[in-house]
């Protein structure tokens, strides 16, 4: 791999060249990764870089990254209200710190504070008791007034008159935003240098099962690939490839939407949340807002969301931020996010031998990618879980060991 | 927006509707008898099919009824729709 400084930079003749490499699939490999999202990527490179498996490919229908790991709004935080989930968002925000570092890619981490507003009484109460959750569990996270929200995020409203005043904010000053295809490509390029095939244009059709019920092969559109571990690492279509090998999963698919705006000079200091009225903002490096609208109320596959849905949202960014109210937006897409019953993922073993699932990440996965890899690499290799993601199961859905996280989680990230 | 066929008041507005899941999962008619395996399954188990799907829907701000329909869930186009307690077409 060719390293990246500021010497290389500075010493660099030409084009700097693919960065990893486009190889054809074997016919067999130790474990195969399903779906060359962040996810699977990360997976991909633990399992080569921690537990020296190096004959590993991971199958990517499209190209990589081009599912929710390129559609989403990249707000990373760990303010999470259940121990289970401190525990796992915070594993990752810590590694995202490192992350740049570890990949020798600029994945662009920048932890510029997240700000989620209360509107309600109710609001307030809720957000300060994760407050105090929070910081039980040794995640930072602070209450501000309405003024201090507003000293903190200049263009934010915070007047008498509005529909839903903002009557404060919990702030994570460490939470932030990343580059989402950095993340993508760094990790690619990592894993791809430790040996690790990335083949895109590679759907998974079928997964193949001995005698005994174990995997042993999956079937894809290039052909037949021998293996006795697939980690499945699909999101939306999880439901669709766990069926492959005859598993139910506790999901479901709904499109999520998000949109930007013309690119202007930098105004947006921060990330501001809004679960109340649905809303969710930041300003990326190149200046366009990015902005978070909500899902569809149905089950869909469709990846674009509803107008109705995205106008929704649009309204109350020009409720909280007047100052956007005459501005375009450039783009809108959808990208199709997996839900679990109680908006926490699962990282663990399937029930079949062999078979592994990361899912469920539903709106809010990109954050907790580093973390996720890591993990899910562990459980594969080991065939156990790691002690932060073992509550992570399919099982906790039959044993009544949830993890409701829908206060944390609604919809917005 | 969809447009959806309440099988009593015919093709309105998505926004009139509320969504009610995968359809046709009967509440089994002696829980207790269940082990944990089936009764997990019956509450969080879904189908969740790239395709066609059996859903509920109700009409809140029409009729106010619930009914089945079957939609294509890549295309998001309605095959058809039916009122409760009638056999699927
Ligand atoms: C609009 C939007 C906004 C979001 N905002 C945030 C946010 O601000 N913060 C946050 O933390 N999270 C956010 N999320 C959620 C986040 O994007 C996801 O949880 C996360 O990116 C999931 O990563 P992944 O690698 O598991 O999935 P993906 O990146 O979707 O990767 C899965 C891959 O599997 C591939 N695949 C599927 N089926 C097959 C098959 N049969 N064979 C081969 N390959 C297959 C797909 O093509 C895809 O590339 C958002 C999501 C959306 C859609
Ligand atoms: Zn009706």
């Amino acid at each position: 791999m060719q390293r990246f400084s500021g010497l290389a930079v500075a010493l660099r003749r030409g084009a700097w060249g693919p960065q990893w490499r486009a190889p054809e699939p074997q016919a067999a490999y130790d474990a195969v990764i399903v779906g060359g999202g962040g996810h699977g990527l990360a997976t991909a490179f633990h399992l080569a870089r921690d537990h020296g498996m190096s004959r590993i490919a991971v199958l990517e229908k499209g190209w990589i990254g081009g599912g929710n790991t390129g559609r989403n709004t990249t707000i990373i935080r760990s303010n999470y209200l259940f121990e289970e989930s401190s525990r796992l968002y915070d594993h990752a925000v810590k590694k995202w710190e490192a992350l740049s570092q570890t990949l020798n890619y600029n994945v662009m981490f920048s932890q510029r504070g997240v700000l989620m507003l209360a509107h309600t009484v109710h609001d307030v109460q809720v957000f300060q008791r994760h407050v105090h959750a929070n910081r039980l569990n040794g995640v930072d996270n602070e209450w501000l007034s309405a003024e201090e929200a507003k000293e903190f995020c200049p263009p934010l409203r915070i007047s008498a008159g509005m529909r839903y005043p903002v009557l404060g904010a919990a702030l994570q000053r460490r939470a932030g935003t990343a580059r989402h295809d950095a993340v993508a490509w760094g990790y690619a390029r990592a894993a791809d240098a430790l040996g690790v095939d990335i083949i895109q244009n590679c759907a998974v059709t079928g997964i193949v099962r001995d005698a005994a019920g174990a995997v042993e092969a999956v079937e894809t559109t290039r052909g037949k690939i021998r293996t006795p571990k697939v980690g499945v690492v699909a999101a939306g279509n999880t439901s669709v490839v766990m069926a492959m090998a005859g598993v139910r999963m506790p999901l479901e698919s709904y499109p999520l939407q998000a949109l930007v705006s013309e690119p202007i000079k930098p105004v947006f200091p921060c990330v501001v949340m809004s679960n109340t009225i649905h809303a969710y903002i930041s300003q990326s490096d190149k200046g366009e807002l990015v902005i978070g609208a909500g899902t569809d109320a149905y089950i869909s596959y469709s990846q674009r969301g509803a107008l109705h849905v995205s106008t929704h949202t649009l309204e109350a960014i020009c409720e909280l931020f007047p100052d956007f109210r005459r501005m375009r937006m450039l783009r809108n897409w959808g990208g199709i996010v997996d839900v679990t019953p109680d908006r926490s993922p699962i990282i663990a073993k399937a029930p079949v031998k062999g078979l592994y699932v990361n899912c469920g990440w539903g709106t809010g996965g990109f954050k907790a990618t580093p973390g996720s890899g890591h993990l899910f690499a562990w459980t594969m290799a080991k065939d156990e879980p790691h002690p932060i993601n073992a509550p992570f199961t399919i099982e906790r859905f039959r044993d009544g060991h949830l993890i409701d996280e829908a206060a944390a989680a609604a919809v917005a990230h | 927006m969809l447009l959806i066929p309440c099988p009593y008041c015919g093709p309105r507005p998505e926004l009139e509707f509320a969504y009610g899941g995968e359809g046709g999962i009967a509440r089994p008619a002696d829980p207790a008898a269940l082990d944990d395996d089936a009764w997990g399954a019956f509450l969080y188990h879904r189908s969740n099919p790239r395709g066609m799907h059996v859903e509920r829907w109700r009409h809140v701000h029409g009729c106010g009824r619930f009914f089945n329909a079957r939609r294509d869930t890549v295309t998001d186009l309605f095959a058809c729709s039916w009122k409760v307690g009638e056999a699927a077409p």
